[in-house]
């Protein structure tokens, strides 16, 4: 092979999964020329897993996605079949939005707007190896044809492409996801060039064919009506056109699993890479809760087009043979047949810790890395990083300051933070838990929190700016509408009678407001007594109603988040030695430098570094300001 | 850095035989210097004295010597001195100890010298906050900085205060544990979606929930009570008296209120003729309670007598198991002598196998007194030193005032050598503990409310974790940004 030059770029992205596809269009949508390498056209945003967006806390990064100005939000609405708030009967905080994707139609639609993007080359094509300068800085990829394409930013996206090996009980062979050409080439040059690899491990269920399952023994679940879009910039998306359906596992299932748990990849012995705790195989499932009697499943379509059926919560990689038992032993999958099997997944990906909070490599300059390399998994994980690691090569051309977003503005911050903070020690999903900030953080008001933002980075376009300050002021005007409204008390008890609440003895005039803060008060059966209640949008009902009746906890809330701020703006001085300070204990003084924290907050949440150590480095903080301590010491 | 050179009198102020002042900082030594006077064997007086450059003291050697006045010469006190060099030093520092007598006068003039030559006053807790400023406070192995830092405090503080606050720590740290506990509950449930709540079978928790949460709400209210001061008076060391009726309590509680200083409680109801008396122990506030008391005749007594007792043991510090010496020992004694042999293994589990029957009596919280030495002798005293293993009787008369000083002893010294196994009337010393104690209360009583009121679970978490937090900003695993204030706003309690 003989190397050659091709024309440069800015940004060149490796990979057009679905963090691929949100760098290479926001690099693009920054004004950067940009190069998107895929190793098959067909795999462009490919959904090789489960054929939904959106879940708990996933459902949330979308929507942030989406506010940005990112594309993911937009793709499926475009093109879902089925769309369900998820955790309705819950708090807000916790309603996450999700939706069936015709998969071939989302590789379609997202790999079409690549196509139509302006500053957007999208090339089918293997990098193999990355090109640096002096050991440290990234400056283009070369190919397996030999091309060269410099670019001023890289970013790696190569989901579980990366030395990718595919297992079913004890065969295995290279292979990327859906049996496309694994990256193996890069892999090897990676790892020459220094950079720590570990192995990760992920599965897929089989798929099976609608036409062989008797739909009568599942469990029908229907999708909401009306269906609420991800984006802030769709309207009116249409309705459901499919349903999921629920089935279970039986004692007999479980029986073919134990039998047969030896030839299964990993209680085999026949792979190392370490699996997600959150997401079991069928073999884990049975080993682990033994007294289980059975184990619940999602029949999921895959598409209008396709028979095809995924069938959620059954990965394994047991041996095709016993996979058709296994699967047939399900009510109302008896005579399924099975059209892809179930396989296990191995990939390479990075220690996340080796990243700043901007995505970019510490040691190799201009180089940003997201996705599963970063050692997340899930589409909507992949994305959220892709966007931020796009913005930030395109930034850092620029020589702009990276963008980075704290725990208290998003989800993508939580994320982000937590991989570049705690690492990750197996494949690392968003949840809701996690993000302490939540009640503030919702899907219903991820516009309001960064459109903003993307419009100042030049991602969110005009559009979608003055709809968000439309959402805005509407939503102000409502709940000041409903805080200067009254209602007579002989109507409020009548009301409340009616909608069951309790009702006090009739007296003067109620808040509106106030009313709405019951419990069994709604923003629409308040309707009722609401005279003067205007046109309001979906929008801002929604935002109404959960800044009134909240408002006590929301504001709990923002008080928790002052106090993380102060943390989060002690800085801590870019070279600090940790070694040499005096107190912090060795394991702590080894996280330190290893993560370099920018803030004495994010040194908080490092694993092995304890309160303690965190008293320690802010009296030393103090010390080589001169100030603070001196305060204290009067 | 540390420009300031300091100096503080490092013991407390009173009768004491020796007291010793301290100085921290670069001029230690020299100041020393000009204070001290070597003195020649055999010679007295520092006019015949010798001078000691500051370089010429040996590291960590003691000198004896005088004190002079450096303007007039004269001599203030026969002292030892040592010298000890940066950084092997409690505050990392130079520092200097001036051992003296214990006199204020002595202690007054030493002081004032070493400040008319430069060094500053200390503020509270500053040897200490040198000491953890300069790293030589080992944080590394501490869960807190609080902790290890009054582990290692030089104020006038005893180690059985030192040992209340880690009790004190440990008390929160377990509620902040429940807390969590129910934190890590509600999380778990947060991240399945409905769909998926069969799966984990994990309904109805909410109940459980609740339960736990007033549990830890009124542990939180037990400690925010004992937090202002004159609560903490009036309830001093809490020592119980109990026995079987007509064992010689009252007249036995009366006798140690003779022999102590009764206390004039301020506040009214306490008087001479309720149950609750209150005694100067050697500078302690100790309330005695006479389990029956005066109520004793009031009501149906032999079934009140044993359940009495096991209530006011739970309450108290220091127990003082009284049995009638003029009557052999019968099943009542036995069965509250029972009782509190529950409390013993708590208290030090190990006893039961190292103390047999014979060993000393240096048991903590728990001691047996056999009243009525004065008349003829009909309990068995060997049988009497059995009921307990571990517990020596102490033979005392109420009526004569004989053995009175040892039970005295014993309490004071159970209280000092951190034995007694306290209850919670001291804990919470100080306003920045009770703050965050009352901020802790209020979100966990809101956390219940929220759970009541059929909130969801994502707001309830979030006053748990508001609570949380504010037990962490005690014990510092609660990081906050002005952490440091807290910590050294903590030294002020006492000195």
């Amino acid at each position: 092979m003989t190397p050659y030059e091709m024309e440069p770029y800015d940004v060149i992205v490796v990979g057009a999964g679905h963090a691929g596809c949100e760098a290479g269009l926001a690099a693009a949508r920054l004004g950067k020329k940009t190069l998107m390498l895929t190793i098959s056209m067909e795999s462009v945003a490919m959904m090789p897993c489960n054929p939904s967006i959106g879940g708990t806390g996933k459902g949330q990064l979308v929507k942030e996605i989406d506010a940005l100005g990112g594309e993911m939000g937009r793709n499926i609405d475009k093109t879902f079949i089925q769309s369900r708030m998820l955790n309705a009967s819950k708090g807000p905080a916790v309603h996450s939005p999700r939706a069936q994707a015709d998969k071939q139609r989302y590789h379609e639609e997202m790999k079409h707007t690549l196509e139509m993007q302006e500053n957007l080359d999208l090339r089918q094509g293997e990098a193999i190896d990355l090109l640096m300068e002096e050991g440290r800085r990234v400056t283009g990829v070369l190919l397996k044809s030999g091309a060269i394409y410099r670019g001023k930013a890289v970013v790696l996206a190569t989901g579980t492409y990366l030395n990718g090996r595919v297992h079913v009980s004890d065969s295995s062979w290279p292979s990327g996801p859906s049996g496309l050409t694994p990256s193996l080439a890069l892999a090897e040059r990676l790892k020459e060039k220094g950079f720590a690899l570990r192995r990760f491990k992920t599965g897929t269920p089989a798929r099976v064919l609608a036409h062989s399952l008797d739909y009568s023994k599942f469990r029908e679940q229907k999708g909401d009506d009306p269906v609420i879009p991800f984006s802030f910039m769709s309207d009116g998306i249409g309705e459901n056109k499919r349903s999921c359906w629920l089935a279970w596992t039986n004692e007999a299932s479980h029986r073919i699993v134990s039998e047969n748990i030896e030839k299964t990849a990993p209680y085999g012995g026949h792979t190392t890479g370490v699996g997600p705790r959150y997401c079991l195989s069928v073999e884990d499932k049975v080993s682990r809760f033994p007294d289980r009697l059975r184990h619940q499943l999602f029949l999921e379509p895959e598409g209008l087009s396709t028979e095809e059926v995924y069938v959620q919560g059954m990965s394994t990689s047991l041996p095709e043979r016993v996979q058709v038992a296994f699967y047939r032993s399900i009510e109302g999958l008896e005579r399924a047949e099975i059209s892809r099997y179930a396989y296990s997944i191995e990939y390479d990906c990075l220690d996340p810790l080796s990243l700043t909070a901007g995505l970019e490599h510490r040691t190799a300059e201009n180089l940003f890395c997201a996705g599963q390399l970063n050692g997340s998994s899930g589409y909507e994980e992949a994305a959220a990083q892709g966007l931020i690691a796009g913005i930030n090569a395109a930034r850092k051309i620029d020589g702009q300051e990276a963008f980075v977003l704290d725990r208290s503005e998003a989800y993508i911050g939580v994320l982000i933070d937590d991989l570049v903070t705690k690492g990750a020690d197996e494949p690392y999903r968003v949840m809701t838990s996690g993000a302490e900030f939540r009640l503030v953080l919702r899907q219903d008001n991820a516009d309001l929190r960064l459109t903003e933002k993307g419009y100042a980075l030049g991602l969110a376009s005009r559009a979608r700016y003055e709809r968000y300050l439309r959402h805005k002021e509407e939503t102000e005007e409502e709940i000041a509408r409903l805080e200067r409204s009254f209602a007579d008390a002989k109507d409020v008890a009548v009301f409340l009678d009616r909608v069951g609440g309790a009702v006090q003895e009739p007296r003067g005039k109620i808040r509106l407001a106030d009313l709405l803060k019951r419990p069994e008060v709604t923003y629409d059966n308040l309707g009722a007594i609401d005279r003067e209640r205007p046109e309001v949008s979906a929008y801002a009902r929604v935002q109404a109603e959960i800044r009134i009746k909240y408002a006590g906890y929301i504001e709990k809330q923002k008080n928790q988040i002052e106090r993380f701020k102060r943390l989060e703006n002690k800085r801590i001085p870019e070279g600090l030695d940790y070694g040499a300070l005096r107190g912090l204990r060795a394991e702590a003084a080894q996280k330190l430098s290893l993560v370099r924290p920018e803030s004495v907050g994010r040194a908080s949440r490092i694993a092995g570094v304890s309160p303690a150590d965190v008293n320690v480095l802010m009296v030393h903080l103090a010390k080589m300001n001169g100030n603070g301590r001196r305060r204290d010491e009067r | 850095m540390m420009d300031k050179t300091i100096v503080a009198v490092s013991t407390a102020y009173g009768e004491g035989g020796i007291g010793i002042v301290r100085m921290s900082g670069d001029r230690a030594g020299e100041i020393l210097s000009c204070l001290f006077r070597r003195g020649a064997a055999g010679a007295r007086g520092a006019g015949v004295a010798e001078p000691l450059a500051a370089t010429a003291f040996q590291d960590r050697r003691m000198y004896y010597g005088y004190i002079a006045d450096p303007s007039s010469g004269k001599t203030i006190d026969e002292v030892l001195v040592v010298f000890m060099r940066a950084p092997r030093t409690y505050t990392g520092e130079d520092v200097a100890e001036i051992h003296c007598h214990g006199s204020v006068v002595s202690l007054r003039r030493i002081l004032d010298r070493a400040l008319s030559l430069g060094a500053s006053l200390a503020e509270p807790g500053e040897f200490t906050k040198r000491a953890f400023l300069n790293g030589r406070v080992d944080l590394a192995q501490a869960d807190a900085v609080i902790d290890l830092i009054r582990a290692k405090t030089e104020m006038g503080y005893t180690a059985a205060i030192d040992r209340l606050e880690g009790r004190f720590s440990r008390r929160v740290n377990e509620m902040r544990d429940a807390l969590t506990d129910i934190l890590a509950e509600v999380i778990v449930c947060m991240d399945y979606p409905d769909e998926d709540a069969e799966e984990r079978g994990d309904h109805d928790s909410a109940r459980s929930v609740e339960a736990r949460l007033a549990e830890i709400k009124r542990s939180l209210d037990d400690l925010i009570a004992t937090a202002d001061t004159g609560k903490m008076i009036r309830d001093g060391i809490g020592v119980a008296i109990i026995g079987k009726p007509n064992a010689g309590k009252s007249s036995l509680l009366n006798a140690l209120l003779r022999e102590d200083r009764a206390i004039v409680s301020a506040t009214p109801g306490t008087t001479r003729d309720s149950i609750d008396e209150y005694v100067d122990m050697e500078g302690l506030p100790v309330r005695l309670t006479d389990t029956a008391g005066l109520r004793e005749a009031e009501t149906d007594v032999e079934a009140l007598g044993v359940e009495r007792s096991k209530e006011a043991m739970a309450r108290a510090d220091v127990v003082v198991l009284t049995l009638d010496g003029s009557r052999a020992l019968d099943a009542e004694d036995r069965e509250i002598a029972d009782a509190l042999a529950g409390r013993l293994r708590e208290e030090r589990p190990e006893a039961d196998r190292s103390a047999g029957a014979a060993a000393p009596a240096p048991c903590g919280g728990v001691m047996i007194v056999i009243n009525k030495s004065d008349l003829p002798t009909a309990i068995d005293r060997d049988d009497a030193a059995r009921l307990l293993p571990g517990i020596r009787p102490i033979e005392v008369s109420a009526k004569t005032g004989k053995g009175l000083g040892a039970i005295t002893d014993h309490i004071v010294s159970a209280v000092y050598g951190g034995a007694v196994k306290q209850g919670e009337s001291l804990l919470v010393t100080n306003a920045a503990h009770k703050e965050s104690l009352t901020r802790a209360a209020k979100e966990t009583e809101h956390a219940g409310r929220a759970l009541r009121a059929g909130e969801a679970l994502d707001f309830v978490e979030t006053d748990i974790r508001a609570a949380c937090d504010a037990l962490g900003e005690i014990t510092g695993s609660t990081v906050t940004e002005d952490i440091l204030d807290k910590v050294f706003s903590r030294f002020c309690i006492g000195k």
